[in-house]
């Protein structure tokens, strides 16, 4: 029986950058040697934490949003666990309800980024 | 005695109670997304507490998923467990 899942997780921000993409990506392949299906994955890049972890105060998010089976998701969260560099990660089944929200939130920044910038009013530069 | 007879120098104002209403209900929101931290804090007082439903007047279905959307945006550390002058 397959859920909707979404993952999000915090890596250290002591990586490089392409140490970031490389761990995203060995999570990756990992879910899709397990079967899962990817709806959706996302880079938030390093953000400010709203208190220390480890003592750190930033991350590198990821976010990660698949269909797998059910007992395959126990597998990938010992995967997490077991990674130092993961600081913190947290998985969440999705209803149907969620999915549909995220469906139409991606619609929605699609949309906006194929208007391109919003024209800015001249006098508002000015004044 | 001293209870009964306590006068108002000024009258007391009595505000008319603005009708609370479920914002939730009222936009028909079906799914409170905890990954978007700015639009959770309107539901949060300066220490990063939950806002009551006698205050904020959202609906006990709504409250539970309203709570339940902070406390995993806390896990991730999108807010703040206890802070000082979150807004």
């Amino acid at each position: 029986m397959q859920n909707h899942y979404e993952t999000v997780f915090i890596m250290t921000p002591v990586l490089s950058e392409d140490q970031v993409k490389e761990t995203a990506q060995k999570f990756k392949d990992f879910l899709l040697k397990k079967g899962a299906e990817f709806v959706y994955e996302e880079n938030w890049g390093l953000r400010k934490l709203a208190y220390k972890i480890k003592n750190k105060s930033t991350g590198f998010y990821q976010l990660f949003e698949f269909k797998i089976d059910t007992q395959a998701i126990t597998d990938f969260e010992i995967q997490l666990k077991r990674d130092e560099r993961i600081m913190r990660y947290q998985t969440v089944t999705l209803d149907k309800f969620g999915v549909l929200f995220n469906e139409r939130h991606r619609a929605k920044i699609k949309e906006n980024n194929e208007q391109g910038p919003k024209p800015v009013v001249i006098d508002e530069i000015i004044n | 005695m001293a209870q009964t007879d306590i006068k108002y120098l000024t009258p007391p104002s009595i505000e008319f109670k603005k009708k609370k209403y479920c914002w939730f209900k009222k936009n028909n929101i079906r799914y409170i997304d905890y990954k978007n931290p700015e639009f959770l804090k309107q539901f949060l007082n300066e220490q990063g507490k939950i806002l009551p439903r006698r205050l904020t007047g959202t609906s006990l279905k709504y409250q539970r998923k309203l709570s339940q959307a902070v406390k995993r945006a806390r896990q991730l550390a999108l807010l703040p467990y206890v802070t000082d002058l979150l807004k």
